[in-house]
This record gives C-alpha cells, structure tokens and sequence, in this order.
C-alpha cells in the first residue's frame, strides 16, 4: 500500500513539475483486456526500489506507462474489471481441467507482475447439489486452486479461500449452460 | 404468561372414581417434561372420556370464546384463540376436528360451564373446547379453559392463564399442547418455533464483489406467525442450529470467513466457540442433545472435516478423518453417535460413527444424499434430502429396519429436513408451487404437508425444543 501511495504521489509531483512528462503519465492508457501482454518494464522491481524522498526535490520521472492502470484504481473498480479470470470446474469435480490450468498460469502472471496484491479464491457450485455438501465442495475448489498457486511459488499469506457454496451463483439460469458458469472458483482482490 | 392454574373442582364427579385423575391432576400442573419420549398412546383410560369409539379419532369442536368484557380486543382474542387452538388440534391429527364453520347452529355459550352439550352432540362432537376471555387490564386478559364430554357431560379438564393481550395466540399454542398431553399422552409442539434463514430483507452484503445478497436468520412460531429476526449484520449466514435448552442458535455466518457463531437469543451475547481464522473455517454446526456440544465442519487441517467441540470453546476433538468431503453432522438422540455426509466413495452419501469415532458405518447408498437429521426418540430415524431428478427429496431411513420412506415426491427441490422436538413432523424447504424457496411441513409419515413461509426466499429450517 505504501508503495502505491508514493508512486501516486509521484505521479502528482510529476503533473506539477514537468511539461511534457504530464501527457507521458497521465495520457488515458488502452482500454486494458486480460490479454495483453505484460509490458516491458517490470513493475515489481521498480515498486521493490521506490522509497519516498523529499517533496523539495522532484523525484525521476515514475517509470508507468499502458496497462499499469490497474494499480490506481480502487479495489471495487478492480473487482468489477479484474485481470484475474475465474476457473471453471466440472460436475461436482474439484480436479482442475486443461482450460483451468491455462486460466490459472494466466493469473499466475498477473499476479506475478502486481506482487502485491493479495487474493481470496471464492469456491462456488451451481444450484444442483445440496446447499450444505456445496460449502464442502466449494471450499474444496477453492483450495484446490490456491494449492496449485503455492505450487508456481506464491508465498501462502497472499492467497486466501472461502467458499460461498451455491449462495451466489454467476448466472441466475437453470440449465446446464448456467450451471457451467457458476461451477467455477471467483478471485477476488483483496489488498493491493 | 403468568400464572397457569388448573381447575380440578370442575371434574365430574364420575372421574373421581377413575385412577386415572392423579395422573391428570399432576399431568397440568407441571410444566411439560421435555425429556419423556414416550410414543403418543393409541388408547388409554383417559382416551375413553372423550370420544368412546374404540381406536377412532374423538371428535372435538373449539367455539369461539365467550368474550366476558365486550370490547373490541377482547372479542378479536376470543375468536383467534378458538381459530389457533382449533389448528394446534389438528395439526397432530389426534382428534378429527369439527369444522368451524359447521357451528352456526348451535347457540353460543352463555358461560363457560354452560353450553348446549346436546347440539354440540348432534353435530357429531365427543368433546367440546368451551373458553372464556376477559380483559382485566388495559393490555392484560384472562384465559379460562374448560374441555367437556358431551356424553358424560362433564368436564375433564380445565385451564385458566393470565397475561399480556398480545401473547393470546401464545394461550393457545399452550392450551393445544396441554390438551394434547392430557388427553392423548402427546408431547405437542403448538408452542415451539422454527428458525431459518430468508433474503427476505435481503440488501448487498459488505464486500469487494457487487451484488452478493444477505441472507439473515429468522424465526417463526411452528404455525408461521410472530416473525423474529435474529441476525442483523448484513452478511450472508445460514443453517441455523436451535440448541435443545432452548437458549441459544447457532449458526455459520461468513465476517468475513465461515465460522460458527453461537447466538445466546435471550442475552444478545454472542459467541465463537470454534475460533474462527481464515485458515480454519468453520462451518454447519449441530447441537449435541444436552446442548454441552457443538459438531461442525471445518478445514482447520486442509478440507472438510466434522470435528466436536465443547460449547465453551474447549476441548476441540476431530472426529473423521478421510481425504474427502465430511460434513453435515448430526447427533444421535442420546448423543452416542453422530450422522454425517462423506462423498468418500464418490458421491455424497450418509454414515453413522460413534462420537469417540469408531464403528463407522454406511448409511444410504443412492446418488446423493445430505443433511442427516437424526429424529428425537422415541423413533429412530435418519430424514436427509437424497437427489430423486434434477432435484432433491425428503426421504427418512429407519435404522432400525433400514427401510426407506420418501415424504416428497419431485415436485420442487426438497432440502434441509429438520425434526419437531416430538419427532412427528418434518420442516424443510422447497420450491415447489413459485419457484422460491419457502419452508414446508410434512409429517414423519408424509401426510399433512403445509407452507409456513411467504415472503421472499426462506430456508435452512432448524425447529426449536
């Protein structure tokens, strides 16, 4: 958090101070899609190194450029526009498939590239099961995601679960195609 | 209610003789006993004053009460006390009750020990329910009760409480379970209740993620009436768990992981006995009958396990131990084993293991079942909601014979079965009819199937003792 308030921070003194520096921070980046590809400079390296200097002295321009939007919003707006996509599961299965396992090595890069946000994998089921053995199921889910994370090396701190059981399915829908939506695990951030 | 006096000098002089009187006198001026499961009797000395037909039903007709003060409170409390006790009556189907409507031709009371016993015998009653109600205070009534045979002429049983104008569907939830247990040896539920959880005030939980509908646990007279709320943090909670004192609901509320909570409804304290974290989460809890103990489910070591804990927090104990789902306990009635749900052999299914964790057994052997509720003694039973189509049934394994009953029958999904505290009736919810789920009625042999919700969705029932 203290990082991106200073890398708020800097991009404020920049507005102030620079000229031609402004259009370079604050132009309106692409609208962000999952997938684009990361951009060149890694962000966790410069937001390891950034520490808050005087306000007297301008500081290097903040290296921020395209999709890095996404550390100046807020977390609802985060949510609501997440790069993290949800996993989807098969009928009453906690195994992840083949598409799961490519959704996962996508949010293991985003969350690679923003070291620190911190997450809640929800479980969820669609409406078929009982609304008790779906808060089993949908946990299992959950932690069948988190474990294959810890597995790519992310520390365990950053990676919570719960399960929500079939309480609050994706889409309202009772056919199978509904049920596929809701069989899924949801991420959720967190802090970031 | 405040006082609860019986009225023995009115029993007909013929009863005195009976040896059964002693019974009847200490049967109404104790409390109920909440521990005596006795299986209701199908006939008795007592049987034979109301109703002399041998293994039929007796008949029984509820008048409206006399109003004894003449305002409009006193006349609306006479009549919802008759309306009340008439559906506590039926609701056990120990009597075959006369319908209300079928009255207008019989005089009404002139006194409570005064009525046209002859019509009232023409019509078929073998006893009559005559009643008084007068206002003695501003917001107090009296309540007088007398039930008569119409053939002996006599009264056999009598009743008078005082209390709170409010409370006059109270009375008469307490005069059908009186009438119940003197008559027919019946435990009656006319005076317990039924939580559950509803989206019925349903507003946005707190959280990060838009739209994620509250769900608050609520609770209702047996019947549907005097709504209650319990819960008030906008959150999501369910599976509602009502301890067998009495005293308190438990239930899984999600601040914001799953975990027990304790709700001492009397005392608004709260509690966590199972010490929540975000990496033990606690989930569905269930008493143990002398309300001492608390199983759940918890991932505290990695998945759904049912561990047992004491009330106050101490002495956590895990009880399965497989790398499967388990979960959904429920204790048996003298809380020597529990029943839970494994998918260990791949689907959901039901077992039973003795609360030190051995003799583990299986109990159902369908595609898939969940929510064990053990029944109360005297009957020993398993009701769980077991998949029939694309949706869920009411079915009760007796585990005695092993046999299997079905209560619903695919209409809806059926889920959740919840006992009476005298094993007779079945509460659970369905969809069946709008779509929502409310919570329905059923008794134990599937009979006398009845809706008590209405508003919005409602689920989850737990009865209370």
């Amino acid at each position: 958090m203290r990082v991106n308030r200073w890398t708020g921070v800097t991009r404020l003194l920049s507005i102030v101070v620079g000229g031609t520096l402004v259009t370079a921070c604050v132009r309106n980046p692409p609208p962000v899609e999952p997938d684009v590809p990361p951009p060149p400079l890694a962000p966790a390296i410069e937001e390891s190194t950034a520490r808050p200097t005087l306000p007297s002295a301008p500081p290097s321009p903040p290296a921020i450029v395209g999709d890095d939007d996404f550390k100046f919003r807020n977390l609802e707006e985060l949510n609501r526009d997440s790069p993290l996509r949800a996993v989807f599961f098969d009928y009453d299965s906690t195994e992840l498939n083949s598409a799961g396992l490519s959704t996962l090595d996508h949010n293991a890069d985003v969350l690679r590239r923003y070291a620190t946000w911190i997450i809640t994998i929800e479980g969820h089921c669609d409406e078929r099961g009982t609304p008790e053995y779906n808060l089993g199921l949908g946990e299992r889910r959950a932690v069948v995601v988190r474990e294959y994370l810890l597995t790519l090396g992310f520390d365990a701190v950053r990676i919570q679960t719960i399960s929500y059981g079939k309480e609050f399915p994706f889409d309202p829908g009772h056919n199978e195609e509904a049920w596929a939506n809701n069989r899924r695990a949801h991420f959720v951030i967190t802090e970031h | 209610m405040k006082t609860l006096k019986p009225l023995h000098q009115i029993i007909h002089a013929l009863l005195l003789t009976c040896a059964c009187l002693g019974g009847v006198g200490m049967i109404f001026v104790q409390q109920p006993d909440e521990s005596e499961t006795k299986p209701p009797r199908q006939r008795s000395a007592i049987d034979l004053v109301i109703g002399d037909r041998i293994g039929a039903q007796p008949r029984l007709a509820v008048p409206d009460c006399i109003a004894v003060t003449r305002d409009d409170a006193s006349q609306s409390a006479a009549t919802s006390m008759a309306e009340v006790l008439w559906n506590d009556l039926d609701f056990e189907r120990e009597f075959r009750m006369v319908p209300r409507d079928t009255y207008a031709s019989i005089d009404p009371a002139r006194s409570i020990t005064n009525l046209a016993l002859d019509a009232w015998r023409e019509l078929g009653a073998d006893g009559v329910v005559s009643c008084a109600v007068e206002r003695i205070r501003e917001d107090q009534i009296r309540v007088t009760a007398r039930l008569f045979n119409v053939r002996s002429r006599g009264s056999t049983f009598g009743v008078e409480y005082t209390g709170a104008l409010a409370n006059t569907r109270i009375y008469a939830h307490q005069l059908s379970d009186e009438i119940h247990r003197n008559q027919r040896g019946l435990k009656g539920i006319a005076r317990s209740k039924i939580a559950f959880i509803s989206d019925r005030d349903s507003t946005s939980a707190l959280g990060l993620v838009e739209y994620r509908p509250t769900k608050e646990v609520y609770f209702t007279d047996y019947d549907g009436f005097n709504l209650r709320r319990v819960t008030v943090a906008r959150t999501l909670n369910n599976n509602p768990a009502w301890s067998p004192n009495g005293l308190a609901i438990a239930y899984t509320a999600w601040r914001p992981y799953m975990d027990v909570i304790v709700s001492h409804i009397f005392e608004g304290r709260l509690e966590t006995p199972a010490n929540g974290t975000a990496d033990a989460q606690n989930w569905l809890p269930a008493w143990s009958p002398d309300s001492s103990q608390l199983a759940f489910t918890s991932n505290r070591d990695g998945q759904p396990e049912v561990y047992v804990i004491n009330a106050n927090g101490t002495g956590v104990r895990r009880l399965t131990n497989h790398p499967s789902i388990d979960t959904s306990p429920t204790w048996s009635p003298q809380g020597h084993q529990l029943a839970f749900v494994s998918d260990r052999s791949g689907a959901p299914q039901i077992y039973v293991v003795g609360v030190n964790g051995t003799g583990l057994r299986r109990i159902t052997f369908e595609s898939h079942c969940d929510r064990p509720t053990w029944s109360p003694a005297p009957y020993n039973e398993i009701a769980y909601s077991s998949r029939t189509g694309p949706g869920h049934d009411i079915k009760v394994v007796d585990l005695a014979t092993n046999e299997i009953r079905q209560l619903t029958f695919g209409l809806g999904t059926n889920e959740s079965p919840s006992y009476s505290p005298n094993g007779r009736h079945i509460a659970f919810s369905s969809t069946r009819g709008t779509g929502n789920k409310q919570i329905w009625i059923v008794g134990r042999d599937g009979r006398g199937l009845r809706r008590i919700t209405a508003t919005g969705n409602n689920e989850m029932p737990s009865w209370s003792p």
